[in-house]
């Protein structure tokens, strides 16, 4: 019997599992799509318009330059911030 | 003190005017003082499943616009003491719901109900923000599947932010998860979402969780809320709920699959 059950175990974990990639698929969506309901930081957008005020004096970014995302990564979260710079940096 | 209680979801076709039907049914059986009140104007399907469509008279928007009274439009349920039902218009459009009207016709009931059930139309437009709007407490119906748990999470920060509560700054609308159609053996195969899962997601208690059943379909066709299927699991399983809700601690039931031996899953069904 174990080894039918093991055998059983086997054939299921050879196949990826549908409900753990629902799972991972919704946690990044979410944590994107509503990230203050999350207990995540509310503060993103704030932090957002003040860190483009600060590279704003130094290169000319618009807010569609940056982009910023939290993501939870077994047991921390991490703060991804990614700004694309013009090709002619302001003198 | 009346609580109103919004069902909602948005996704359609989750089981929320099932819910509604049953959790209000429930909340009288208990011997509580209940109103239904159908939000989904032009689309109204509560009296089907409630079983009073052949005695709709007079709807919500009559009384917001004052074509009738409350007492004449409130349907008495036929299969249990102490419930209402206010049936949504079927001819009007969601314009027909104004804000200072539903808030009229909410208080009028503050002064005989204990508690008042909105039954929420599916998406995040007018009848669904005005079904939420006053709520005091909020059932979100749930499918363990993609879309309806992310629809779940956009309508937890509606409630966050377009309630009265929210717009007032009072104490937030206390969220509860219900998760519904949930079969604990493709569960346990790896093909469906589980409670957990859900749960982690979302990060709302849970309230309870209703099992796929044929039950449902039948109750439908003969105009029964399910609760009333007596001893079948999703009567059990809604009684459940609506004991959590008044407090009382229930062990979730349902969620698991029956371990079967060798010889039922070689021989049995």
């Amino acid at each position: 019997m174990s080894l039918i059950n093991s055998l059983v175990d086997y054939l299921r974990r050879s196949k990826p599992k549908s409900a753990t990639l629902a799972k991972e698929r919704l946690q990044v969506l979410l944590a994107h799509e509503n990230p203050g309901r999350r207990g995540g930081p509310d503060y993103l957008p704030a932090l957002k318009q003040e860190l483009l005020a600060v590279i704003a004096k130094y290169v000319k970014v618009g807010p569609e330059q940056i982009k910023m995302n939290v993501d939870r990564q077994g047991d921390y979260d991490l703060l991804e911030l990614n700004i694309v710079l013009p090709e002619a940096p302001r003198t | 003190m009346t609580k109103i209680v919004v069902i909602t979801s948005g996704k359609g076709g989750v089981g929320k005017t099932t819910t509604s039907a049953s959790f209000a049914s429930g909340l009288a059986l208990r011997g509580h003082k209940t109103a239904v009140l159908d939000f989904d104007v032009g689309l109204r399907n509560l009296d089907l499943i409630m079983g009073c469509e052949r005695r709709v008279v007079y709807d919500f928007v009559n009384v917001i616009n004052g074509e009738a009274t409350l007492t004449q439009a409130l349907i008495k349920d036929k299969h249990t003491e102490n419930l209402y039902v206010l049936p949504a218009s079927q001819t009007r459009d969601k314009d027909a719901l104004t804000r200072e009207g539903v808030e009229r016709v909410i208080n009028e009931l503050r002064e005989s109900f204990e508690y008042v059930i909105c039954d929420s139309p599916a998406g995040i437009e007018k009848g669904a923000l005005m079904a939420l709007y006053f709520a005091d407490e909020a059932i979100v119906v749930t499918n363990p599947e993609v879309s309806s748990v992310r629809d779940s999470d956009r309508i937890l920060g509606i409630l966050q932010a377009k309630s009265k509560r929210a717009e007032d700054g009072a104490e937030p609308v206390k969220e509860h998860l219900l998760l519904t159609r949930y079969s604990p053996k493709r569960v346990e195969l790896g093909e469906m979402l589980s409670v957990d899962d859900v749960q982690e997601i979302l990060r709302v208690p849970l309230l309870g969780v209703i099992p796929e059943s044929e039950q449902v379909l039948q109750a439908s066709n003969s105009g029964s809320p399910v609760i009333h299927a007596d001893s079948t699991d999703v009567a059990e399983a809604y009684k459940d709920v609506v004991s959590r809700f008044l407090g009382e601690a229930r062990a979730m039931r349902f969620t698991l699959q029956e371990k079967r031996g060798i010889f039922q899953r070689l021989f049995g069904t």
